[in-house]
């Protein structure tokens, strides 16, 4: 039955429409699993999100209880990625690191979802208003990649709260401005001008015909902001002003292998591996989002 | 051209007004009495009142950004709190490291990008695209302060091919500039060398599908001739539109890894002032660095511009 035949009575319309749009995830999901990329990137990144989750049951040590009968050992079946200065487990450290850097990064991609669809549709649906907010929005990316982030959280102080705000307010800008475009698109479609035309009020345009639509490059942006940002919190840890030491976050605990580089080298290192594959996970997952959702834009990534 | 010019040197001043106020507001919201970190812990009230005084910080927030602007149009951005010297001294002088570290890497992660590109291009679907294509995920998604510490102690401490850190004027020696900028520049070129690399595969890839490429092809002409003079030129149209995004990561990345190798630069300058609650110095250094990178932008929308006369008319 097609849908012109099942529009002889509403109630068969609505069953047509709902069936065909079970149909699309169905596809939708089908194809993501047949996508190599995305499938290696999920393997890798769904690793890290259970070593996140389970930190407590997997980690062989406490992070933060200091051994003084084992300084700086180099790695062995005891201590697998080796010791740090205090003679805590680096593994250890790692794995809890793992939880505090997806706990930021997933906090930064929520807000930023949500500053960057709000301000990017009022932008996009109050015409006076997108002026203005753009002006702002293109003011905030004149700071130069993680510049600004570094100088909000130091204001702010160091704490990981501070560091989600500071993230938050140097993503959303381009966020917003992805989000703007897409509306600014979709509303100059016919269906939009058609629900505008039987009535529908502002919210159900905005909610059921804009936002719906512009939600794949939305998602396929959040992926990078999201493997961006536990690169960006790194950043932030390793030059102070990211989530105080004793905190095992992974740039802390870069940042304090920076001082043995020379007689223990494993303490910089795996933690610089443990933000690598979450990252890589991610940029994987991305571009197979992206080129399921749509294949004619498979250009560089353009994040942050 | 010259309306195209002066078009872009006006959309510049409301982004240079949302930076300078975002500039003033990261000091006010400094949490805590900054006069107290500065005087010390043992300072005395009174002290700590005088400091208060003498930076203007008693006054109401509006009359100090009232101020903080007058100076600002005047070019005059503060004395630091501890340097003894302007603001704008301390960071123009370090400026020319900053640049000449960011403009290294751009130059090499556009060259190593390219190269790349073209080889996974060229041999499409071969264990040599896999490995470019690997090279360039690598470098996308490995943190670049981390990269700098594993190439230091690689190629510093291991084989002692370059130092581990500090900075050569290269009025002082030109080898030794180049070894101490060799290392930093490396590093901050990767993730950008991966984005290069990708993007020109993929327009490689789509150009040389295109039918010119096939006439060519067709008419007898040497795939060397067809992959640089045809399929390269037209390419690596979409990098130039990168290069202002470019400059703007490798500016910001270069904050980082100047830490990292001590070289005297704006970066370094900022993280100084961070640790020590400098705060003009913080604000001036955000202030100069993103209207620097305003003015670099507009320098790539004109060669833009003058590439492709599209790029002009259509604004």
């Amino acid at each position: 039955m097609t849908v012109e035949e099942a529009a002889e009575t509403p109630e068969a319309l609505e069953r047509e429409v709902a069936r065909a749009r079970r149909r699309g995830i169905v596809r939708f999901f089908g194809r993501l699993a047949a996508h190599r990329s995305f499938r290696v990137g999920f393997a890798l990144f769904f690793l890290i999100v259970l070593t996140a989750v389970f930190a407590d049951l997997i980690a062989p040590y406490e992070p933060n209880k200091n051994n003084y009968r084992s300084l700086l050992a180099p790695p062995s079946m005891k201590h697998w990625f080796g010791t740090d200065g205090y003679g805590r487990d680096i593994l250890s450290r790692v794995i809890h690191g793992t939880r505090i850097s997806l706990g930021i990064g997933i906090s930064v991609v929520v807000m930023t979802g949500v500053f960057g669809v709000f301000l990017g549709m009022l932008a996009g649906y109050v015409r006076w208003l997108d002026n203005l907010l753009m002006r702002v929005m293109d003011g905030l990316m004149a700071f130069p990649g993680v510049l600004l982030a570094i100088a909000l959280a130091a204001a702010l102080g160091p704490s990981a709260l501070n560091a989600v705000i500071a993230l938050t307010v140097t993503f959303t800008p381009r966020t917003a401005r992805i989000v703007r475009s897409s509306v600014l698109v979709i509303r100059a479609l016919p269906y939009v001008e058609a629900a505008v035309a039987v009535g529908a009020g502002h919210g159900r345009i905005i909610f059921r015909y804009i936002l719906v639509n512009a939600l794949s490059p939305l998602i396929v942006q959040l992926t990078f902001v999201f493997a961006v940002s536990i690169l960006a919190e790194a950043i932030l840890s390793f030059l102070g002003v990211g989530p105080p030491p004793p905190a095992p976050s992974l740039g802390n605990i870069i940042a304090e292998g920076r001082t043995y580089l020379q007689e223990a080298g494993w303490i910089a290192f795996f933690p610089g591996i443990a933000i690598a594959a979450a990252v890589l996970g991610l940029n994987l997952m991305g571009d197979g989002l992206r080129d399921v959702t749509d294949p004619q834009l498979r250009q560089g990534r353009e994040a942050g | 051209m010259i309306s195209f010019l002066v078009r872009r040197l006006l959309s510049a001043i409301p982004v240079l007004i949302v930076v300078s106020l975002v500039s003033f507001i990261i000091i006010a919201i400094v949490p805590g009495d900054v006069t107290a970190e500065l005087a010390g812990s043992d300072s005395t009230e009174a002290q700590r009142a005088e400091i208060r005084e003498r930076l203007g910080l008693d006054r109401p927030m509006i009359e100090q950004a009232v101020r903080w602007y007058g100076r600002l149009l005047s070019g005059d951005l503060g004395q630091s709190y501890l340097l003894n010297m302007s603001v704008t001294d301390a960071v123009l002088e370090r400026l020319p490291v900053t640049l000449s570290l960011a403009g290294i890497a751009l130059v090499l992660a556009i060259v190593l990008g390219v190269l790349l590109g073209i080889v996974s291009a060229i041999r499409h679907d071969s264990w040599l695209d896999q490995g470019s294509m690997s090279l360039a995920l690598f470098g996308l998604s490995v943190p670049d302060f981390w990269f700098a510490l594993i190439l230091i102690s690689v190629f510093s401490v291991g084989l002692g091919w370059f130092p581990t850190g500090g900075y050569v004027p290269l009025s002082e020696s030109l080898f030794g500039w180049a070894r101490s900028m060799t290392l930093p520049a490396l590093a901050l070129a990767i993730t950008q060398m991966g984005v290069v690399a990708r993007m020109t595969r993929s327009s490689m890839l789509e150009v040389m599908s295109q039918d010119y490429i096939r006439t060519a092809r067709a008419k007898g002409m040497r795939s060397h001739t067809i992959i640089f003079k045809h399929a390269l030129r037209n390419a690596l149209v979409p990098i130039v539109t990168v290069v202002g995004v470019m400059t703007g990561v490798l500016l910001g990345g270069a904050v980082v890894i100047e830490q990292v190798f001590s070289l005297p630069g704006v970066g370094r300058l900022i993280i100084g002032a961070i640790q020590r609650r400098d705060y003009p110095i913080i604000q001036g250094g955000l202030l100069i660095t993103a209207a620097t990178f305003v003015f670099v932008n507009i320098l790539v929308d004109l060669a833009y511009g003058w590439l492709d006369p599209r790029v002009r008319d259509d604004r």
